[in-house]
């Protein structure tokens, strides 16, 4: 299984991102936000979290123009999978490739702790090793994580039962609680909460192993 | 040329900027402000004498990049 993880000025997830799909067993490419093409046989692209480009006019939106990202949207649109987390998330909503928007937190401040995640679907291979409505523990770090959505969008997300994630109880104000949601066709995942800090206990918690192991073994045998 | 561009959230999205400020103008005794909602001034100098040619450019820069429209409007001012 081969990963590909896109590296914006200002990313900094995005070594944690590579060594988690690295330890379940996938080998991970580094993709520079210059390129213009992406590397061939992809199984899956990595949108880390961080900074990217200071977050400069709004948080994704300076990224979701850069060359690499019209390839992103191409492979995407063409049924690739993609993970994006935190600003990663907000880069693909920038791209118009998951619908909605992240705007600030409702308290304003910047929040950095572990949360409760209820798992609110089973039906991606990003959550199939997961039960419906388990709880798992996983770090948020955000200040633009309160998600909002045209309230037609939402319905359609909730039938065809796309939110991946809700918190269990709501931080930054994201509408109906929602921390990760997927795209119409499932294979592209955003989400503020970082999975990639919850795979080893000595660093915190270790509820995402799960989500990686679960990624790789269901794209090796897709 | 130069153009302004403003960007405001739309009527309905929640601006916690624009209520701490509220909050804050109260606090200094201005009671009598019901709302604030906080947007961005955006200035660009173009290289364009047709206005009709910028306003279309103008209109394609906040559509792809200056604005967020799931969640922004935008208005576009150019100086005659």
């Amino acid at each position: 299984m081969k990963a590909g993880v896109v590296v914006f000025p200002g990313s900094n997830c995005d070594r944690d991102l590579a060594d988690s799909f690295q330890r379940f067993g996938a080998s991970v490419q580094l993709i520079w936000h210059k390129e213009s093409s992406l590397p061939s046989g992809l199984d899956i692209i990595g949108v880390p979290g961080g900074f990217s480009f200071g977050d400069y006019l709004r948080c994704g939106a300076i990224a979701a123009n850069s060359p690499i990202c019209r390839s992103l949207i191409t492979f995407g649109e063409s049924g690739g999978y993609i993970l994006g987390i935190c600003n990663g998330f907000q880069i693909l909503t920038e791209t118009g490739l998951l619908p909605g928007a992240l705007i600030q937190n409702n308290g304003l401040k910047f929040l950095g702790k572990t949360v409760d995640l209820r798992v609110e679907t089973t039906d991606s291979v990003f959550t199939y090793r997961y039960r419906k409505n388990q709880l798992i523990a996983v770090p948020i770090a955000h200040h633009e994580g309160n998600y909002t959505v045209a309230e037609d969008d939402l319905a359609v997300l909730r039938d065809q039962d796309r939110v991946a994630f809700s918190y269990s109880n709501n931080p930054n104000g994201s509408v109906d609680d929602i921390a990760g949601i997927l795209s119409s066709n499932r294979r592209i995942l955003g989400m503020m909460p970082h999975p990639e800090r919850a795979v080893d206990a000595l660093t915190g918690v270790p509820d995402c192993q799960p989500f990686f192991a679960g990624l790789v073994a269901g794209l090796l045998s897709d | 040329m130069k153009a302004q561009v403003i960007v405001r959230l739309k009527d309905g999205v929640l601006d916690p900027q624009g209520e701490a400020v509220n909050r804050a103008l109260i606090g200094l005794g201005y009671d009598t402000i019901s709302s604030v909602r906080q947007g961005k001034l955006i200035e660009l100098e173009l290289d364009e004498t047709d206005p009709v040619q910028a306003e279309t450019k103008l209109k394609n820069m906040c559509e792809k990049l200056l604005a967020n429209t799931v969640i922004e409007n935008y208005t576009i001012d150019i100086a005659k």
